[in-house]
């Protein structure tokens, strides 16, 4: 019969992660919606621990959803189909990812083509210029808004660049761990992690001093203007990216010290890879757009 | 299309240790919140959607109340204002996104001969999400200083320096709504492309499958993009950032261009599915193939594309330079093509075939010419020099009633009817499913007809008051809008009484039908497609 030739798709009976992770996540929109509130108001209130209840609620989530899955996969009930399923499920999840950073870069662009050259008098906008800040000067970085905050630009030199190449050689390394999965060659694999993950987390301290600085020394802040608006919040999102990616990558790396992955079937590790990959592209464009542009 | 179903008798050797959970459907509240089944899920959906549609209903009364006369009946203003907000939030991510993506859930497996969504887990959370940010989005009704009241488009500075408070909670009720849709869109396109049954190549899935496939694209696309700007005004209104400030070297208008990114797609999620439902229905009560099946994906796409070049026509008052408010223009005008290609196709599967006037069919009728209308008052919004005299008129809210109501909502109705025997496996009342459609199609347009005329002479939208000479038609505006929403009960009516019993459907149910859909037993088993079908 030709229904042979087609594998059973397997459809997971009940589980309860899916209703828990809904649970955990009307904690944390719940709570950090009053938890801004409690901030902006300077006043204590439930907000911060309902947020840290749904995130506790989450992680507890994502380990039990997550060690169902891996028993799963394990134990053999996942067919080549569900890998392609997979797989494609997290090539349009990454997709999403881009179109959120786009929302941003598309502001900066905005901003800098167009909204400050308007404040500058371009266009057919010389009265607007005239009447509200005469003084004005459209240069980018803005480092002198129309309002008035003043603060000074980032420079691409120096920790960016560094920072930059270390991201884009953990690219490399993770390939190479990549290959040696790919190989059989399970030192090179755990070796190539390993130095991913520490280059991540050598970027991720040098965002953090970066960002002292900017705040210390160059009194560049999240509220000083178009400016430190978009620096922060495009490099904080990839900070958050960055974050999360070696989060997966850690776990990914445990899996293989317990054996799992095989050349052939290996998704777990292919989906963190392509997520760094992607975070590692986003900053190639943010190096490019945000610091040096 | 012949359709083959090779589903073997002796199940046994081919299905492994989970068999026990054929047909077997699990028990009492678990079975709903731990489900993987899409059916169940579908159900779950498509019951939050009435649920919502009824709550938004509600509020949409309390405006029609207020505009019944003229001054200030009943409400204060601010109120009112929330009312319209949040009515537009839970109608547009609430009721009418939820029934498109249970109707996804039930049909799309059972059409192209799929055992279920590709990611079945994901799928539950998917929907579970949404109760909660519901919860959320309407506890902020009830803080100190009133819930949303800045209009569901959420334009800056009103909803970042003149907000109240609980924009905060909306902002983060906005993102789990937009996780859940981005979500619950990756597994529609995963599901399509990778779970088809052998046989059911591109060009023979059913429209429907098609259109939800392009819809799921525009929802990963967009939805982010809603993520990144609520974020902004997130940003601007509790951290000092100044998007949307001018002081700061932002823009007011930035924001508009970034909503408007997301918002036009959206408007286009909510209207592409029913494209796929009309041309399901069409063939069925025409007894005829639907004409021009593959113009119909073509334009299905190019509707899509378009759809990324157009947002601007929201804000053509906003000062753009000539040159962009042409371009914006030409290119919405340029969509009605597509839209016309559909339209004449349906007509066209209409000519000389052999029509009968079931509930679902006369809904669907109702819809082509309704939409239409609506896509026509669309098409004068779209002239740049006349939308100024239109902008931000009641004219514009009888537009998107018009393809939003007697498009999108009479399109999920017109499906439910279709499918409910298939659901159930009961029929339903015919005769009170054909008064629930008169009662509806009359009240509706009594509701937004007139809405076109008070918008041509001037009177503002989203103004709890108005100018005495519009004091007649808004009366008759208020009763259409309370016999439509009576009218909707006669719906529940019919769907209680459905659920509970009545005729056994047979498995095609329609004499017309045509799909997988209508090969399977009705009720639908729990399980369907275990083993692919083969399609030839």
């Amino acid at each position: 019969m030709t229904t042979k030739t087609y594998e059973k798709y397997y459809v997971p009976a009940q589980s309860p992660w899916p209703f828990v992770g809904a649970v955990a996540l009307f904690f944390i929109a719940f709570g950090a919606g009053h938890y801004v509130i409690d901030i902006s108001k300077q006043q204590s209130g439930f907000g911060g621990y309902l947020l840290l209840l749904g995130l506790i609620i989450l992680v507890f989530m994502l380990v039990g959803w997550f060690r169902n899955v891996i028993d799963e996969s394990m134990s053999g009930l996942y067919s080549a189909q569900m890998d392609r399923s997979f797989r494609q499920g997290m090539s349009w999840f990454i997709v999403s990812e881009v179109m959120f950073f786009m929302a941003f870069f598309g502001a900066l662009f905005y901003g800098r083509v167009i909204a400050m050259q308007w404040l500058g008098g371009a266009s057919n906008n010389a009265m607007t210029f005239e009447l509200l800040w005469p003084n004005f000067e459209p240069v980018w970085p803005l480092i002198k808004t129309p309002g008035g905050i003043e603060t000074q630009a980032m420079p691409w030199t120096g920790l960016p660049l560094i920072n930059t190449i270390i991201l884009v050689i953990s690219s490399f390394t993770l390939h190479f761990a990549h290959t040696g999965l790919e190989q059989q060659k399970r030192g090179q694999l755990k070796l190539m992690l390993v130095l991913t993950l520490l280059l991540g987390a050598i970027f991720l301290s040098l965002q953090v001093y970066e960002y002292i600085h900017a705040y210390r020394d160059l009194g560049l802040q999240l509220d000083s203007g178009f400016y430190g608006n978009t620096f922060f919040l495009l490099t904080g999102f990839h900070g958050v990216h960055v974050t999360l990616g070696a989060i997966i990558l850690l776990f990914v790396f445990f899996r293989v010290l317990k054996g799992h992955f095989t050349p052939e079937k290996h998704f777990a590790f292919q989906a963190a890879a392509w997520y760094w990959h992607f975070v590692d592209v986003v900053w190639v464009c943010l190096f490019v757009i945000v610091y040096i542009l | 299309m012949s359709v083959v179903i090779t589903e073997p008798r002796d199940h046994d050797d081919q299905h492994d240790h989970d068999h026990e959970h054929h047909d077997h459907k699990p028990r009492g509240i678990k079975r709903w919140l731990y489900t993987t089944n899409h059916k169940d899920i579908g159900t779950m959906y498509l019951i939050f959607a009435l649920v919502m549609f009824f709550i938004g209903g509600a509020m949409a009364m309390v405006i029609r109340l207020e505009l019944f006369q003229p001054g200030m009946q009943f409400v204060e203003p601010h109120f009112f204002n929330q009312m319209t907000t949040v009515h537009g939030l839970i109608m547009v991510f609430g009721a009418v996104m939820p029934a498109f993506t249970g109707l996804a859930n039930w049909m799309i497996p059972m059409m192209i001969g799929a055992p279920d969504m590709a990611l079945p887990r994901m799928n539950n959370w998917s929907f579970w999400i949404l109760p909660f940010a519901f919860l959320i989005l309407l506890l902020s009704l009830f803080m100190p200083g009133g819930g949303p009241s800045f209009g569901w488009t959420f334009y800056a500075p009103l909803s970042t320096t003149y907000s109240s408070d609980s924009t905060a909670l909306f902002v983060f009720s906005v993102h789990i709504m937009g996780i859940s849709s981005i979500m619950g869109a990756i597994n529609v396109i995963v599901t399509i492309w990778n779970m088809r049954a052998p046989g059911m190549t591109w060009m023979k899935m059913p429209l429907f499958v098609w259109t939800w496939f392009i819809t799921a694209f525009l929802l990963i696309m967009v939805m982010p993009v809603l993520a990144g700007v609520v974020t902004m005004v997130l940003t601007d209104k509790y951290f000092g950032t100044s998007f949307f400030d001018a002081a700061g070297g932002g823009d007011p208008v930035l924001f508009q261009h970034i909503f408007w990114f997301f918002g036009h797609p959206e408007v286009y999620i909510m209207i592409l599915p029913a494209f796929g439902i009309v041309s399901a229905i069409i063939p069925t009560f025409a007894r005829k193939r639907l004409f021009g099946y593959a113009s119909m994906v073509y334009a299905t796409a190019s509707i899509a594309i378009l759809s990324f070049l157009v947002w601007a026509h929201h804000m053509f008052t906003t000062g753009m330079p000539v040159f962009a408010t042409l371009f914006f223009m030409y290119a919405t005008m340029l969509i009605a093509v597509p839209t016309g290609v559909k339209v004449f196709n349906w007509v066209a599967t209409m000519w000389r075939g052999a029509m009968t006037f079931e509930v679902p069919m006369m809904f669907a009728l109702a819809f082509i010419v309704l939409f239409t209308i609506g896509g026509f008052s669309g098409l004068m919004l779209a002239i740049t020099p006349a939308d100024f005299q239109y902008h931000d008129t009641y004219f514009v809210v009888a537009h998107f009633h018009y393809v939003l109501v007697t498009g999108a909502v009479f399109s999920i109705v017109a499906a439910v009817y279709y499918w409910l025997p298939k659901w159930t496996g009961n029929m339903y009342d015919e005769s009170l499913g054909q008064w629930h459609f008169w009662c509806s199609l009359i009240s509706v347009n009594l509701l937004f007809f007139p809405m076109h005329f008070v918008g041509l002479a001037g009177m503002p939208r989203r103004i709890p008051d108005y100018a005495l000479q519009f004091a007649d038609f808004n009366a008759f505006i208020s009763i259409g809008g309370f016999l439509f929403g009576l009218s909707q009960l006669i719906f529940v009516w019919v769907l209680i009484k459905c659920a509970r019993g009545g005729v056994k459907a047979t498995d095609q149910v329609w004499e017309g039908a045509e799909g997988l859909e209508w090969e399977v037993p009705s009720p639908a088993p729990y399980h369907t497609f275990e083993t692919p079908p083969v399609i030839k």
